[in-house]
């Protein structure tokens, strides 16, 4: 079976620096690599872009990040729309937009469900992140994107298709919007802290007349009285339980420790709640 | 060698380069000359004609020559003319008039250029990478980057991977693990973005002058900013600066003025502690003192408590990343935000420190880039606060007995009179949880929690941007308070104890800390010896000419407008060799001296940098700034208030040769201990400088040979690439490498120390109450009280909970006891601020790196967290709590105005839920000034947030800025700009 490549995304592992997003128009603005890409626009185009998804809410918060890019899909949208063969897939899986034959196609960029392909105005041309192939075939073993990233997102990996399987069945990845059917060779690590949601608040209790945040206390979220999740408050009295579908609905959370109990119900919608102080009597 | 041996070979050596090398039979066309070498004592020499590119030469003396190249005798002679070349003994004959030239300042210089290039020209840079690519080297100021070349084009940048012929990496082991920092450089985006900032359309590519300046008639300063610029030749343009500086000169002492940013291009040739300093010390200007920018509350505060007054008052770092990944349990970062502004050498290594599961806190009104990236509990006080929520910490320290006892026994003075404060026995008010709550809005318990958690585990304070000191909540209104509560904090826990010290990770890599290599604060080949570390290393190590200026006139940077708008201007000098060095005043004007009349301005960041930076455009419109020239690389918001603009090139089209991070001795000594390698680049010429731009160097030389200081200026023909030799020559390098090959490979890893012979840790000395151990050569032996290497440099010698030196000087904003005081710009402080409810933050923003990397033509620009693209034009971000949005109806991408009295600026609004309620974040990275009407009296659309800042000071006997906690009101932006400045009452 041939090796082809892949790219595997670190969700969690992003803080967005933009590194990479400026190292891909480093490379392509100003850049003619015939046969792979014509040069980008020198602003205005996003080939790899970052995603910025907050969850939660004030005062707890996250900030997370998801790099995006051409997929290089398997079964790619594109290449369906596309006239005179101007969107090609390599043996070893990259898709290519030829930046001669797709001039003037812009059905090729709406047929992108990712939103993926941008359209150059000027040259009126397709283009999209050629998931730095020139360098590939030129002996590179990485993308310019794994080069540069200070905090390790990506791996560039060309594996055959069954060990890629393998590989992100065991590193439980996963693909942006799967139900798309597009089989992307882009493979994603954590992308929950995306599409999913999490529960939290602080717990406090009173000693004394004062109060205090209260650690160590159990909370339990169950749905239709099935238990779905578990943890422990911190110092803080805090906690989080997180994996929920978005849009899942009704919740019910309680919480014990030594001075009390407290409960709290939730409707789950699209953004993770925080419930506030939950006081333990 | 024979000196007639010697004399013969030159032209020999010169027609036999010009075969093997067209660029040099190139340069030989320049100039048509007779060059006469001869002796003084004796009628002795050889001279050489050149004509139409061909040598000639005879021995014996020429009837009529161009130069006069003259040695005192002939021991002299042969002594400078044999090589190897010792620069002692050539600094020596030239400085002490052994030898020297006569003729034309530019043909002495250009033929004695020709000489040193008879050898440069034999050098070879860069890697051959097949296919017609050629891979560079050079330093950016987030770190050293390749630079790939083809057809004389930059084709990309990339940050550096390690080969296996580099040095090898240090290791930690630390609590049953092992780690080792990644084998490479990274770098942040202003570093990666460089390519499209060298070809922006927004490049400066010829001279230019503004249409109405007339240097003999109506120079119009009132149109500075407004009226259109045509190109000039070089020559037009350096004849009409020299004939300014002439003019000026003759009004008398300190007629001109000089400015530069804090920051340049990476390098130490360039810098402006460099080429700058040398070029204007030969001519006497008056200079701008800058503050000690970012040090704020550090430098005018904390060190009152402990020294360390030539780190600016922050504490030394050594050893801290071992031991606080093998001891501490628990990190808090107190406006520490180390992933926004320092590139991410030290995020590696905080990662290690959550792997091994090591508790973090982070104290900051947004919850900023680090903790987001790290996780751990966020705490948001209201800005301006901070110092309260500390004193409630020591409360409960105090109440429940969990400070260090023993430390504060032995190695400290005045805690009696700080418990007193604290516990309310004083004054009457306890300074509990509760009630720092109401000052501060952090829960009480939330403050318990942390109080006890820090007085029962092994704690790093990491307080600043560093961890160990710099920026954070001392930039602001009484961010003094703030950054002396962070030594008390450290003090109350015995700040040296394995596992209790300042840091976040960002600083003390066990790297060597002894291999020498010049920092840019070192000064170069400036000659400079008062205004940078020139002393301490570099004067010694590359012999080169001392230079001076003597005006003893200088404007605080703060005031510079005032200084011209009003005729004068008072601040607080930054000498750091002791504590109360901060407390001198210094005027403008200064006595025997006259007002500036001209102002040559080196970069263009001031509206985007300078606090109530629509100041600066009232000082440039002042009808007594007679005339102003801008030196910059990109046409940016300040450039057009100049009568010649300078086209500079960048770095990528001179020579340079730097450290990663390494400033030198001059304020952060050892500052590469943020890297995980010591990496020094040679910082290739890539390509040649775009349309007519020259590098700094270049300029100063074209200005200096217009004033006949040519030679002076560059000690003899010096250039750029001859002094990258120096530098290199000048340093320990040269014992590890070569020259040829390092300028082949351009890197060069400095190997770590091995573990048995690391740097001790940093305090411990002071904790264990011994001698001093640390590398660094802080305090000056005339500051120890009782003795070399024992205490601390306060009076004491010991930690001071009350400052002994504040007593010393009466400012209200800086008692001896650090007590509670809400800030300025607080509405409790300042009740007729009561339009303004809202307050803002405005730290460095983590993409451009202050202004570098906001050019309208960088990459950066599309980064949609830094600027949204919007009708046709990119709005700097304003972050905004969706709370106070929604109250004002604001969306997200929206366009809103920020406003307060001093200035009113459009940006684009960013809902958040990362910042407390009540607070807005924007960065001050703007490269662009886009007034919406009048300039200076209108609302700004480029982004220039600092318009908004207060231009006092951070506490009243000080020079230093108090950003942070202005208070502003937003609002949906309609397009029609009615704002107009509100004078500032007192």
């Amino acid at each position: 079976m041939a090796k082809k490549w892949n790219l595997i995304v670190d969700v969690e592992r992003c803080d967005n620096c933009r590194g990479c997003y400026i190292a891909v128009k480093d490379e392509h603005a100003g850049n003619d690599f015939p046969g792979y890409a014509a040069a980008q626009p020198s602003l205005g185009h996003h080939w790899l872009d970052i995603r910025r998804k907050e969850r939660g809410s004030y005062p707890l918060v996250e900030a997370r990040f998801q790099p995006v890019m051409c997929n290089h899909c398997d079964d790619a949208p594109c290449m369906k729309a596309a006239r005179d063969g101007a969107v090609r897939k390599r043996d070893d899986g990259i898709v290519i937009i030829d930046p001669e034959k797709a001039k003037g196609q812009r059905q090729i960029v709406d047929a992108c469900p990712y939103g993926a392909v941008y359209w150059n105005d000027e040259k009126q041309l397709p283009q999209h992140w050629i998931f730095d192939a020139h360098l590939l075939d030129s002996g590179w073993t990485k993308t310019r994107a794994e080069q540069c990233c200070p905090t390790n997102v990506f791996q560039t990996v060309k594996l055959d298709d069954a060990e890629m399987q393998r590989l992100a069945v065991a590193e439980n990845l996963s693909v942006d919007r799967p139900e798309l059917g597009t089989r992307p060779r882009v493979y994603y690590k954590n992308l929950h802290l995306i599409t999913h949601c999490f529960v939290g608040g602080s717990v406090v209790q009173h000693v004394n007349g004062i109060e205090e945040c209260a650690a160590e206390a159990t909370v339990v979220l169950r749905q239709k009285g099935q238990e779905i999740g578990r943890a422990t408050t911190d110092t803080f009295g805090e906690f989080k339980i997180d994996r929920l579908p978005p849009g899942s609905g009704r919740y019910d959370l309680e919480v014990t420790g030594p001075s009390g109990r407290a409960t709290a119900s939730f409707e789950l919608a699209d953004e993770s709640p925080y419930l506030g102080v939950l006081t333990l009597a | 060698m024979n000196l007639s041996v010697l004399l013969w070979g030159i032209p020999q050596a010169m027609r036999a380069m010009a075969k093997l090398y067209p660029e040099y039979a190139a340069r030989l066309h320049e100039r048509n000359l007779v060059a006469q070498f001869r002796l003084r004592d004796v009628p002795e020499g050889r001279w050489i004609e050149l004509r139409d590119g061909k040598v000639k030469s005879r021995a014996g003396l020429h009837a009529s020559p161009d130069l006069t190249i003259h040695f005192k005798n002939r021991q002299i002679a042969e002594g400078f003319l044999t090589p190897p070349f010792d620069m002692l003994e050539r600094i020596d004959a030239a400085k002490n008039f052994k030898i020297g030239i006569d003729g034309p300042d530019e043909l002495a210089v250009w033929f004695m250029q020709t000489l040193t290039r008879l050898e440069t020209v034999t050098w070879k840079a860069g890697t051959d990478m097949g296919n017609g690519v050629t891979r560079y080297t050079n330093g950016t100021n987030s770190g050293p980057i390749f630079v790939y070349v083809k057809d004389g084009k930059i084709l990309r940048t990339t940050p550096i991977d390690f080969d296996e012929s580099d040095a090898p990496s240090w290791s930690i082991s630390a609590r049953g693990k092992t780690f080792k920092p990644s084998r490479r450089t990274t770098v942040a985006t202003h570093g990666l973005c460089l390519k499209s900032m060298v070809y922006s359309k927004n490049r400066i590519l010829h001279p230019m002058k503004r249409v109405d300046w007339d240097p003999d008639g109506e120079r119009n300063p009132q149109n500075r900013g407004k009226s259109k610029f045509v190109p000039i030749s070089w020559d037009e343009a350096t004849d009409l600066i020299s004939r300014e500086i002439k003019r000026a000169k003759a009004v008398g002492p300190g007629a001109i003025c000089v400015a530069n940013g804090s920051h340049h291009q990476w390098g130490n040739l360039g810098h402006y502690l460099s080429a700058f300093n040398r070029f204007w010390n030969l001519l006497g200007v008056t200079k701008l003192v800058h503050t000690p920018d970012s040090w704020e509350g550090w430098f005018w505060g904390a060190m009152h408590h402990w020294g360390n007054s030539l780190r600016l008052g922050c504490p030394e770092f050594y050893g801290t990343v071992e031991d606080c990944l093998k001891e501490a349990e628990l990190i808090v970062f107190w406006s520490s935000d180390p992933d926004a502004t320092y590139g991410f050498e030290g995020t590696e290594r905080r990662e290690w420190a959550k792997q091994l599961g090591i508790k973090m806190v982070h104290i900051d009104p947004y919850l900023n880039h680090t903790a987001a990236h790290l996780g751990g509990k966020w705490i948001a006080p209201k800005p301006g606060t901070d110092a309260a929520m500390a004193q409630a910490i020591c409360h409960v320290w105090l109440t429940e007995g969990t400070y260090d006892k023993q430390f504060v026994a032995e190695r400290t003075t005045g805690f009696d009179e700080w418990k007193a404060y604290i516990l309310g026995e004083s004054d009457g008010i306890p300074k509990t949880p509760e009630w720092q709550e109401k000052e501060s809005g952090v829960p009480a318990r939330e403050v318990r929690a942390l109080a006890r958690e820090w007085g029962s585990k092994k704690t790093y304070l990491g307080a600043g941007g560093w961890g160990v000191g710099l920026g954070g909540a001392g930039r602001s209104p009484m961010g003094t308070q703030w950054a002396r509560m962070m030594t008390i904090l450290g003090a109350m826990q015995g700040y040296g104890r394995p596992g209790s010290n300042f840091g976040n990770l960002q600083f003390g890599a066990p790297l060597d800390f002894n291999f020498y290599f010049p920092g840019y604060g070192e000064g170069s080949f400036s000659g400079e010896l008062m205004a940078s570390a020139n002393s301490a290393n570099n004067y010694q190590r590359m012999p080169h000419i001392v230079t001076m200026s003597s005006v003893r006139q200088a404007i605080p940077r703060m005031w510079f407008p005032e200084a011209i708008t009003q005729g004068k201007a008072m601040g607080y000098l930054t000498d750091v060799s002791s504590i109360q060095g901060q407390f001198f005043p210094f005027g403008y004007p200064s006595p025997g001296h006259v007002r500036v009349e001209m102002l040559y301005k080196y970069g263009s960041s001031s509206l985007g940098t300078q606090v109530a930076s629509n100041r600066w455009i009232n000082a440039y419109q002042h009808e007594s700034l007679k005339f102003v020239v801008n030196q910059s690389v990109w046409w940016e918001g300040e450039t057009p208030f100049a009568d010649i603009v300078l086209p500079a090139c960048t770095v990528f089209e001179r020579w340079d040769i730097s450290e990663w991070y390494n400033v030198g001795a001059g304020y952060v000594h050892h500052m590469y201990s943020m890297n995980n390698h010591r990496v020094i680049t040679m910082q290739h010429k890539a390509i040649e400088p775009l349309g007519e731009s020259k590098s700094d160097y270049d300029i100063f030389l074209a200005i200096s040979q217009k004033l006949d200081l040519g030679s002076v200026y560059s000690e003899g023909g010096t250039s750029e690439y001859d002094w990258c030799k120096r530098v290199f020559d000048s340093s320990d390098l040269a014992k590890l490498t070569t020259w040829r090959e390092f300028l082949k490979k351009g890197y060069f890893v400095v190997p770590p120390d091995p573990e048995t012979a690391r740097a001790p840790t940093a305090n411990r000395w002071f904790y264990e109450g011994r001698k001093k151990d640390t590398p660094e050569p802080y305090p000056l032996p005339s500051e120890y009280v009782a003795g070399l290497g024992k205490g601390l440099q306060t009076p004491s010698g010991k930690f001071e909970f009350v400052a002994s030196t504040l007593k010393r000087i009466d400012d209200p904003d800086r008692p001896p006891l650090n007590r509670y005081m809400p800030a300025y710009e607080d509405k409790q402080r300042e009740p007729h601020l009561a339009d303004f409810p809202l307050q803002l933050l405005s730290p460095h923003s983590r993409y451009p790196f202050h202004l570098m990397g906001d050019d309208e033509g960088c990459s950066v620009r599309d980064i949609r967290e830094h600027r949204i693209f919007k009708d046709g034009h990119y709005y700097l971000v304003a972050r905004i709590n969706r709370e106070d949005a929604a109250a004002r109806g604001i969306g997200d991408d929206d366009l809103i105005r920020l406003w307060n009295n001093r200035g009113s600026v459009v940006c684009a609004a960013q809902l958040t839920d990362r910042l407390r309620p009540g607070v807005v974040s924007a960065s001050t990275a703007s490269a662009e000034y886009r007034p919406a009407g009048e300039p200076g009296r209108s609302t700004d659309l480029g982004g220039c947030i600092n318009m908004l800042n207060p231009s006092k000071p951070i506490a009243k006997k000080t020079h230093g800025i108090r950003p942070n906690t202005t208070l502003i009101q937003i609002e949906k932006w309609n397009g029609v700009d009615t704002w107009q400045p509100v004078a500032e009452t007192a």
